[in-house]
C-alpha cells in the first residue's frame, strides 16, 4: 500500500509541472530510404527551428525494408521511399494515400578517391579486375543499377549485393570495392572518401522519391506540414544542397 | 530435487517470460505456408542458401576444432601470465555484437586492413569470398567450442594421463590416445554448439563477406533479403533454422548447462 502511494506521488510529481510549464513535444517518426540520411537530418533540424514542438525520429534503411516494416505495423508517421514500387506496397496495404513526389535522384559510379582503377563508365564495371558492389536487386538502388547496366548493355558480376545503398557506399569508401553504383547524392555526402564517375544521360535512370503520411500517424497534420515543407522552396533548397534534383 | 509451489508473483512473471519467447515463434509458425512448404524450400534461391550455409557452417566448425581444441588445452593446462585476459579476448565474440566483429575483421583482413594489405599483395582476397564467410562464422562461433572443451578438460580424470605417462607415453601420444578420447563428448558438444552458432551467423558475415547468392549468402542473409520480396521463402527458411536450433538445444540440454 505504501508502495502504491509512493508511486502515485512520484507520478503526480512528474506529470503536473510539465502540463503547465513546458510545451508539449510531439514525436514525428519518419521512415526514409537510406539515400535520404543526410538530407533529412538537415531538413529535420531546419523544420524544427520554426516548429519547436516537433522532435523527429528517423529510421533510415532500404525503402523495401521500410515498406515491409510499415505493412507489418511499424509505427511510422511519414514514409519517404526511394522508388514508387515500395510506396505502392504501402498504398496497396491501405496504409497511406496520395503520395507526393518531393525529389529525384540520379545514379553515379562511386570509386575510391583518385579513381585508381581508372573507371570511365559503366562498361568498365565488367572488367575482370574490378571488384564491383551493388545494392541487392530488392532494394531501389540495386534495381536502378541493374536498369542502368542493362541500358548500357553491360553484364556486370558484383561480388556482393548489399542491403542498402549506404552499405554499397561504405564498401567503396573502405576501399574493399573498386566501384559501386549509388546515387549522385551518396557520392556527394562521402566526397572526402569517394569520387563519382558520371553516367551519361542515355544510360541514366532517374529515381523519383514519393512521400506520404502513414495511416495512424500520431499527428497527421504535423506530419503533413513536414511534407509541405520538403516541397516548399526552403525544403527544396536543402535537398538541392545535398544533390537531389527537383521532382 | 523437490518441487515446491512458487509465489504467485514469481509464477506470473515466469509465465510472461515464457510467453515472450514462445509468441514470436508462434507468430512465425502461424505465418508459415505449410501447404507449399516443400515448394518454397526447393526454390533455387532457397536451395543455394541451404547448400552454402551447410558448407560454410561445417567448414567453420572444422576450423574451430583445429584451432579451438589446442587453445582449450592450453587454457586448461598451462597457467601463464595474462591467461585470463587472453581467454577473455578470444571469447569476446560470444557477446560482442557480430557486426562489430565483422567491422574488426574488415579492418584486419580487408584489402586495406592491417594484414589484408599483405594478403592482397600475394593475391589473397578474403572479403566477398566464401572463405571470408567461413572466417566470419568461425570468429563468432569458435568461443563456444573452446569454452565447452576447456570445461571438459578441467573436469576429466587426469589419473589416466598420469598412468599413460608412467608407462612411457610421450606428450603427444598422451593427448592423442588418452586425453582426446576422454574429452570426446565435450569436443562433440562444443562442435555441435559451434556449428549451430555458425549456421545462424548474420552480422559479421554481411559486414565482412557481403551478400552474394551462391558465394556468401547464407540462410540468415537469404531470410533477410527474401523477407521483402518472397516472404514465404523467408519464413520457411526461418522455420528450418528454428527446427535445427531447437533440435540441437534439446539434444544438448544437459551438456550445455554443464559446460558453463
Amino acid at each position: 500500500m505504501r508502495g502504491v502511494l509512493a508511486i502515485a506521488l512520484l507520478l503526480t510529481a512528474c506529470v503536473s509541472p510539465s502540463r503547465t510549464e513546458t510545451p508539449q513535444i510531439t514525436d514525428v517518426t519518419v521512415f526514409a530510404g537510406s539515400s535520404l540520411t543526410d538530407a533529412f537530418a538537415r531538413a529535420g533540424d531546419d523544420f524544427t527551428k520554426t516548429n519547436t514542438r516537433v522532435r523527429f525520429i528517423f529510421n533510415f534503411g532500404s525503402s523495401s525494408t521500410l515498406a515491409t516494416q510499415i505493412t507489418n505495423g511499424a509505427p511510422a508517421d511519414v514514409f519517404a521511399s526511394a522508388d514508387e514500387a515500395n510506396m505502392q506496397k504501402v498504398l496497396d496495404a491501405g496504409l497511406a494515400k496520395s503520395p507526393r513526389t518531393f525529389a529525384s535522384n540520379e545514379l553515379q559510379i562511386a570509386v575510391p578517391t583518385g579513381n585508381p582503377k581508372r573507371i570511365a563508365g559503366l562498361a568498365d564495371l565488367a572488367r575482370p579486375d574490378i571488384v564491383l558492389v551493388l545494392a541487392a536487386p530488392t532494394v531501389p538502388a540495386g534495381k536502378y543499377a541493374l536498369e542502368a547496366l542493362a541500358k548500357a548493355g553491360v553484364t556486370a558480376r558484383p561480388v556482393s549485393q548489399e542491403v542498402d545503398v549506404r552499405a554499397v557506399l561504405n564498401k567503396v569508401s573502405l576501399g574493399e570495392a573498386d566501384a559501386g553504383i549509388v546515387y549522385v547524392t551518396d557520392v556527394r555526402s562521402a566526397a572526402a572518401r569517394v569520387a563519382g564517375v558520371a553516367i551519361p544521360d542515355q544510360q541514366q535512370v532517374v529515381a523519383r522519391y514519393p512521400i506520404a503520411v502513414v495511416k495512424g500517424a500520431k499527428d497527421p497534420q504535423l506530419a503533413g506540414q513536414f511534407i509541405d515543407y520538403l516541397t516548399s522552396p526552403e525544403g527544396q533548397k536543402i535537398l538541392a544542397g545535398f544533390g537531389f534534383s527537383r521532382p | 530435487m523437490s518441487s515446491e509451489r512458487p509465489p504467485a508473483l514469481l509464477a506470473a512473471l515466469a509465465i510472461v517470460g515464457v510467453a515472450f519467447f514462445i509468441l514470436p515463434l508462434a507468430g512465425l509458425l502461424a505465418r508459415a505456408p505449410w501447404q507449399s512448404a516443400l515448394g518454397e524450400l526447393t526454390t533455387p534461391e532457397a536451395l543455394t542458401a541451404l547448400r552454402l550455409s551447410f558448407v560454410i557452417s561445417l567448414a567453420a566448425t572444422a576450423l574451430a576444432l583445429l584451432l579451438g581444441v589446442p587453445l582449450a588445452w592450453i587454457y586448461a593446462r598451462v597457467p601463464f601470465r595474462g591467461r585470463d585476459l587472453i581467454r577473455a579476448l578470444t571469447t569476446l565474440p560470444m557477446i560482442l555484437p557480430p557486426v562489430v566483429g565483422g567491422v574488426a575483421l574488415l579492418f584486419a583482413f580487408g584489402r586495406r586492413g592491417l594484414f589484408g594489405q599483405a594478403l592482397d599483395a600475394i593475391g589473397i582476397r578474403l572479403p566477398f569470398t566464401t572463405f571470408g564467410a567461413i572466417l566470419a562464422a568461425t570468429f563468432v562461433a569458435m568461443p563456444l567450442l573452446v569454452l565447452t572443451v576447456e570445461a571438459g578438460l578441467r573436469s576429466m580424470d587426469r589419473r589416466y594421463e598420469d598412468a599413460a605417462r608412467t608407462l612411457g607415453a610421450g606428450r603427444w601420444i598422451v593427448f592423442r590416445r588418452v586425453t582426446l578420447p576422454l574429452i570426446a563428448p565435450s569436443v562433440f558438444a562444443g562442435a555441435v554448439l559451434c556449428w549451430a552458432r555458425a549456421l545462424g551467423e548474420f552480422g559479421a558475415t554481411i559486414t565482412f563477406a557481403g551478400n552474394l547468392p551462391g558465394t556468401t549468402q547464407t540462410l540468415p542473409l537469404a531470410v533477410y533479403i527474401a523477407l521483402e520480396t518472397r516472404p514465404e521463402v523467408a519464413i520457411m527458411l526461418s522455420v528450418v533454422l528454428l527446427a535445427v536450433s531447437l533440435a540441437i538445444l534439446v539434444a544438448m540440454r544437459d551438456r550445455y548447462l554443464r559446460a558453463f
